[in-house]
């Protein structure tokens, strides 16, 4: 590469003056041409309309130098020069000169990036925050509304019913769940019975983890275990399976051939989800409960007959059935949240990512409100 | 003229399929080069591998008089943000506006201020002909034409010396490729560009290009004028130039230049 040429700008101050430049005007040297035009903002009057200008010292110019000539020389000033029959310039550096002076036209520098403001702009970002938060919860009712209708609709045509989807999802959020659901579970279990055994030996209550165990995981763990990892596991899928068609414009593919998208997408998820959730939640609380009998069996010596024995004379069955009741409600939310998500989705990659974690905290957000609101019914009715 | 890229005995091979063997090209300073060829003759392998993208199985690359592989990585960059590459969609990051796509070489390669950078970006958009409106919008929400448009400044944000572009009019309306070639034709006589294009468009070929590289059976067939190309006997050029829309393109370009002359 030939070697650079540090710029430099020579202001002669006789008669009208004469500004004399020479050196490489280039990007490489942003700083220092900058530096070099400095004089030239600070005493305004260095440049008159008779000013000379001196560019045959110029080893090379770029279009930033250009740009940074034409402002702070001014653009009316470039012109009368460059008007002026004159072999002081190349052919190369005139059009050059007049494409960046017609670029800043077209662009002129009004549009500089806004200055943040600490405080209004925490303010607007709060007030937008909320408004975006209605038109949600606005989105997602009408959302369900549209399903449920869709629902009602083709559940009076078998043809309509998209066996083939529901299978494949009931595959993929169920089936495939399993392992991950049942160890989990299992492990909470254990550690549940352990502290069970830790606080209830010092009242001499050793039998009582019997139910701790039963008691937590057939109303609460089993069916929240299960909506939680199903909510991180399978909502994020959801979301990113409709977000990516959508940013495909697969969507508007299905919307053009006269289908339905809904039809198509949410309703095989919704239902298989459905089926799916409530074993995966029976799996919960059978796992955690093994996890429980092995605990007590090996710190307790309360054996599995006896274990067994308690459950069956002291733990009405209206618990197991509380449970398994919320497991469908966990499952509707969660399906409803990951689809609208994804359709919410709008072009780019980074959309799809924020929109699958979107999809997430909501899901298990909205799975721990209807646990709560559960519970306190559960409780006012006394099931 | 001195050769600005010098390709000799390039082979590229991927698996046991050869796509390239004992390829010759240059690209003189300051002209626009338009490389054709049919599907698959490895016309983007060849531009990948000259901006360093693709390593070569053997065979030299010299971009202004350097080679790219073996130089330290530092000087590597520096010869790198000599070229500016147009991808075919595009490339623009999508989590960016197009000023910041812009500017975005200009902060890490010459230290700017984000609003000098950012003064400079928007003269760059406005040398690429895109409204000042356009500037703070994110790739999404252009049309094909616009994020082309976007792209190319992009690819001149460093003043390079050499610019590539893969296909730049496909997927464009013909009043909008027809608008890009100019654009392109202007920049190169304003900035003193260098251009290498790879290109199906034969409007493009036929206004724009100085001279035409066609490759074929895994080599540079040709590289010369294009009035010279079209008359090789190569039966792939034949069909290439002499079919209905080669001559369709011919009679275009020579009813414009005769309309240019009156």
């Amino acid at each position: 590469m030939s070697s650079m040429v540090q710029p430099s700008l020579t202001i002669s101050t006789v008669g009208s003056g004469q500004l004399t430049f020479a050196g490489d005007w280039t990007l490489e040297f942003f700083h220092q041409v900058k530096q070099q035009l400095t004089p030239l903002i600070e005493h305004e009057n260095l440049i008159s309309a008779d000013t000379e200008i001196d560019l045959t010292g110029l080893t090379r110019l770029d279009t930033v130098g250009c740009q940074l000539l034409i402002d702070h020389i001014g653009e009316d000033h470039w012109q009368a020069w460059l008007a002026q029959p004159n072999d002081r310039i190349t052919e190369v550096r005139r059009q050059l000169l007049l494409t960046v002076m017609s670029a800043l036209r077209e662009n002129g520098l009004v549009a500089t990036p806004r200055q943040s403001r600490l405080l209004s702009d925490g303010l607007a970002s709060v007030g937008k925050k909320i408004s975006e938060l209605s038109a949600h919860s606005i989105k997602l009712m009408a959302f369900i509304g549209l399903t449920l209708s869709v629902l009602l609709r083709v559940f009076y045509q078998p043809k309509r019913w998209r066996i083939t989807s529901f299978f494949a999802h009931l595959e993929q959020a169920g089936f495939n769940a399993l392992p991950i659901v049942a160890l989990l579970t299992f492990l909470v279990g254990a550690v549940v019975a352990f502290m069970g055994a830790t606080l209830l030996t010092k009242f001499g209550a050793n039998i009582y983890t019997v139910h701790l165990v039963s008691f937590s995981f057939l109303r609460e763990f089993g069916p929240l275990l299960a909506a939680i990892i199903i909510a991180g596991r399978t909502a994020s899928a959801f979301t990113a399976q409709i977000g990516s068609m959508r940013s495909h414009e697969e969507i508007d593919a299905i919307r053009v051939l006269g289908l339905d998208a809904i039809e198509l997408l949410v309703i095989p998820r919704l239902l298989a989800l459905l089926v799916a959730l409530p074993i995966l939640t029976f799996v919960a609380m059978m796992s955690g409960i093994l996890g429980g009998i092995l605990v007590a069996q090996a710190t307790l010596d309360i054996s599995s007959t006896m274990f067994l024995s308690v459950l069956q004379q002291n733990v009405g069955l209206h618990h197991f059935w509380v449970g398994m009741a919320k497991a469908p409600f966990f499952a509707f939310i969660i399906v409803m949240i990951s689809c609208l998500e994804g359709f919410k989705v709008s072009g780019s990659a980074q959309s799809v990512g924020e929109h699958t974690t979107a999809s997430v905290v909501q899901s298990i957000f909205m799975v721990i409100v209807i646990d709560a609101i559960f519970a306190v019914v559960c409780m006012e009715m006394g099931w | 003229m001195n050769s600005i890229i010098e390709v000799r005995q390039l082979h590229n091979q991927f698996g046991r399929q050869v796509v390239h063997h004992q390829l010759d090209l240059d690209v003189l300073e300051g002209e626009i080069l338009s490389v054709v060829g049919g599907s698959g003759t490895g016309k983007s392998v060849l531009l990948r591998s000259i901006v360093g993208l693709n390593q070569p199985k053997s065979g030299k690359i010299r971009i202004l008089g350097q080679m790219l592989q073996p130089l330290p990585s530092s000087e590597r960059s520096a010869l790198k943000q000599q070229l500016g590459v147009l991808f075919q969609q595009g490339a623009l990051f999508s989590s960016l506006t197009v000023a910041e796509n812009v500017a975005l070489p200009l902060l890490e390669h010459r230290g700017l201020t984000r609003k000098e950078a950012h003064q400079v970006a928007l003269m760059k958009l406005g040398l690429v002909g895109l409204p000042k409106d356009a500037a703070q919008k994110f790739p999404a929400n252009l049309s094909g034409g616009m994020i082309k448009r976007a792209a190319l400044a992009r690819a001149l944000a460093l003043d390079p010396r050499i610019l590539f572009l893969d296909e730049p009019t496909a997927g464009l309306d013909p009043i909008s490729a027809a608008e890009f070639d100019q654009l392109i034709l202007t920049l190169r006589n304003a900035l003193g560009l260098t251009v290498f294009m790879v290109t199906h468009d034969l409007d493009t070929i036929y206004t724009i290009s100085d001279r035409i590289a066609v490759i074929s059976q895994q080599r540079v067939l040709v590289n010369d004028r294009i009035d010279l190309v079209a008359a090789h006997p190569d039966p792939w050029i034949q069909a290439y130039f002499h079919g209905p829309r080669g001559r369709a393109a011919q009679q275009t370009q020579s009813a414009l230049s005769s309309g240019a002359d009156m």
